[in-house]
């Protein structure tokens, strides 16, 4: 059954020189995407959640609610959609980052573990896989853009992607950060649940900050994702004259801890991966 | 701690086995916080041998595995694998390793060919090298025709061959496996301890696999025994299994305690207790059973004589039954 041994175990001529170092995190990224498209039920349930909570919320409030600080002419529709996209990105980081309990639970992490690879390479694969699939899904979103209003033009497009992009990068390291210490699936909605999902509700997608109570708007200053939101509506409205937003943090500083964020969860992946054994 | 081990390692020079083929582990301890898994170790393999580590669970042969393995650190005492230190030099170590888990280390999702692809990627291996070495596997281990198959409507024996030829794609010089018959159906199980056996001989590499079935440490070279983390037995499976004295008896019987005590004062022979009724080791078994029969012909329901296995060698050293679980159970996860 198992064949002729002799023939089995030709030596190789070792690769020359150094090991291709970007090989291990290619195939481990690419692996992440092709599990993508075939469990391609994934997209829906990143994407219509949300989706159904914008049309019906941002519909229902829109008669009775308008941010401060906008205009007449945008409704609370168009206040909550950058908050929506950030959410598919926040809910699509999350589900690809749980294939890593998954790979854990079923053994498929194990060999990439004893494979001469360091962990900081296994964590960026893992992290550019699901960077990947999140932005892909935001940017879906993206084309329902022009419905309430936006215009872009090369840069603002170019800009709004790029704040998705590290937004997506570092909402997966959060994820992975996580991931890492978790040993099972149910363990990590309940993470979500009592941690993200709180994280994204007083990040200035729901409501903005002027005019809550004193503590809120304290916890909403301290929160990492309200300055990556921030980053986000200013680059989605660079070429659209009327802002459905009032007050956000500037821009340059909400880029600067944006990718503060970014270098500090992968950091804190990376350790996380590296002092778990298994 | 981040892993800092240097990348220039890897180059071809760095790769080529120290002359010491061997695996040597000295005095090695590990502690969980709960217990103690693993007490002064010591042991010694040679490349073209086939060691198997037998032991019931939670004796701490998967923590064992896992420490060579590379997994756990190393915590106290030394382990060489091919002349590198494994607490210093993991990197060049995890060149020489293929590693077969218990627990499936495949992607179901992804066909044979992409599960083999991202294994050779991730050892450095691409292009022509790669699809050649992986055509050669496929054919050796007989799954050439079903390559581009998904691996989740696999059977288990068919999972396994691909976990194997997966492991042995780098060409290591080391294969570790840890409970590899575990789930397998007899003459798969037979089928692979012979692929192993070859394997090790004919390719000079040092294959260790742990176990919980005495069947399969038959066929090592080298058999340790593990028990509550301490290495109770050494050396090739027919040496231990002379330490037992001659034959082993089992005899079942309605009041067994009643019938051991009349044994012994019959035969003079000491009995033992256990689960599947009374069991003593004798010279001459053959020639003890008929008395045995003929002495007590009411109280015998059956008697079962055969030479010592394994299991029996384990119990002579720890006066406790060796407890083989039935096929195709689960083993619980975790620092079993």
């Amino acid at each position: 059954m198992y064949g002729e041994v002799g023939v089995c175990l030709t030596y190789l001529n070792e690769p020359q020189g150094k090991i291709k170092n970007l090989l291990p995190i290619i195939t481990i990224w690419w692996r992440e995407i092709i599990r993508f498209y075939r469990q391609r039920s994934r997209l829906f349930s990143a994407i219509a959640q949300p989706l159904v909570f914008w049309l019906l919320i941002g519909s229902g409030l829109s008669a009775s609610f308008r941010p401060a600080g906008t205009s007449d002419e945008t409704g609370y529709i168009a206040y909550f959609y950058p908050g929506i996209v950030v959410l598919v990105l926040l809910f699509a980081s999350i589900f690809a980052t749980i294939s890593v309990v998954n790979d854990r639970r079923e053994g498929f992490l194990q060999s990439i573990l004893v494979a001469p690879m360091p962990r900081w390479q296994i964590v960026l694969a893992q992290a550019f896989g699901g960077t990947t699939l999140a932005l892909g899904q935001g940017m879906l979103l993206l084309l329902l853009s022009p419905m309430i209003g936006i215009r872009f033009g090369v840069t603002s497009l170019l800009l709004s992607i790029g704040v998705m992009a590290l937004l997506a990068f570092g909402l997966t390291n959060l994820g992975l950060l996580i991931a890492w210490r978790m040993d099972s699936t149910q363990g990590f909605h309940a993470v979500m649940n009592l941690l993200l999902i709180p994280v994204w509700l007083l990040s200035g997608a729901f409501f903005p900050s002027t005019g809550v109570p004193g503590w809120l708007a304290w916890t909403m200053k301290f929160n990492p994702l309200t300055y990556g939101l921030a980053a986000f509506r200013h680059s989605l409205y660079l070429d659209t004259t009327t802002k459905a937003f009032g007050e956000a943090a500037p821009w340059t500083l909400s880029m600067l801890i944006t990718s503060l964020f970014c270098v500090l969860t992968y950091v804190g992946a990376t350790l996380t991966a590296s002092t778990q054994a298994n | 701690m981040v892993d800092t081990e240097v990348l220039h390692s890897i180059t071809t020079e760095s790769r080529k086995p120290k002359a010491e083929n061997r695996i040597e582990v000295e005095n090695l301890s590990h502690a969980y916080p709960e217990r103690r898994a693993l007490d002064d170790v010591s042991f010694s393999v040679s490349c073209g041998e086939i060691f198997g580590l037998l032991g019931p669970n939670g004796s701490g042969k998967t923590t064992l595995f896992k420490i060579l393995s590379t997994l756990i650190p190393i915590t106290s005492g030394t382990a060489r694998i091919l002349g590198y230190n494994l607490a210093t030099e993991v990197r060049i170590i995890r060149e020489f390793l293929g590693v077969v888990f218990q627990h499936p280390g495949l992607d179901g999702k992804l066909t044979i060919v992409e599960n083999l692809r991202h294994q050779g990627h991730l050892y450095g291996l691409s292009g022509k090298t790669l699809h050649h070495r992986i055509s050669e596997l496929l054919e050796c281990f007989g799954i050439s025709d079903r390559a581009k198959e998904r691996v989740e409507i696999l059977s288990g024996g068919l999972q396994r061959r691909v976990e194997i030829a997966k492991a042995l794609l780098h060409t290591p010089r080391v294969l570790l496996l840890d409970e590899p018959t575990s789930g397998l159906d007899i003459t798969a199980r037979q089928q692979l301890n012979d692929y192993l056996g070859v394997l090790a001989q004919t390719e000079d590499i040092l294959v260790l696999m742990t176990t919980h079935l005495s069947e399969d440490a038959e066929t090592c070279d080298q058999v340790g025994i593990l028990d509550a983390g301490r290495l109770v037995a050494l050396g090739e499976p027919d040496a231990l299994k002379a330490e037992v004295g001659g034959d082993v008896i089992l005899i079942e019987s309605i009041d067994s305690d009643i019938l051991g005590t009349a044994i012994t004062e019959a035969f003079g022979v000491s009995t033992v207790l256990t689960d599947n009724g009374l069991r003593l080791e004798c010279e001459r078994g053959h020639e003890f059973v008929r008395d045995v029969v003929a002495a007590f012909p009411d109280e015998i329901q059956s008697i079962h004589f055969g030479k010592p296995t394994l299991a029996d060698v384990f119990m002579k050293l720890t006066g406790n039954p060796f407890q083989e679980m039935e096929d195709g159970s689960t083993e619980r996860r975790g620092h079993a």
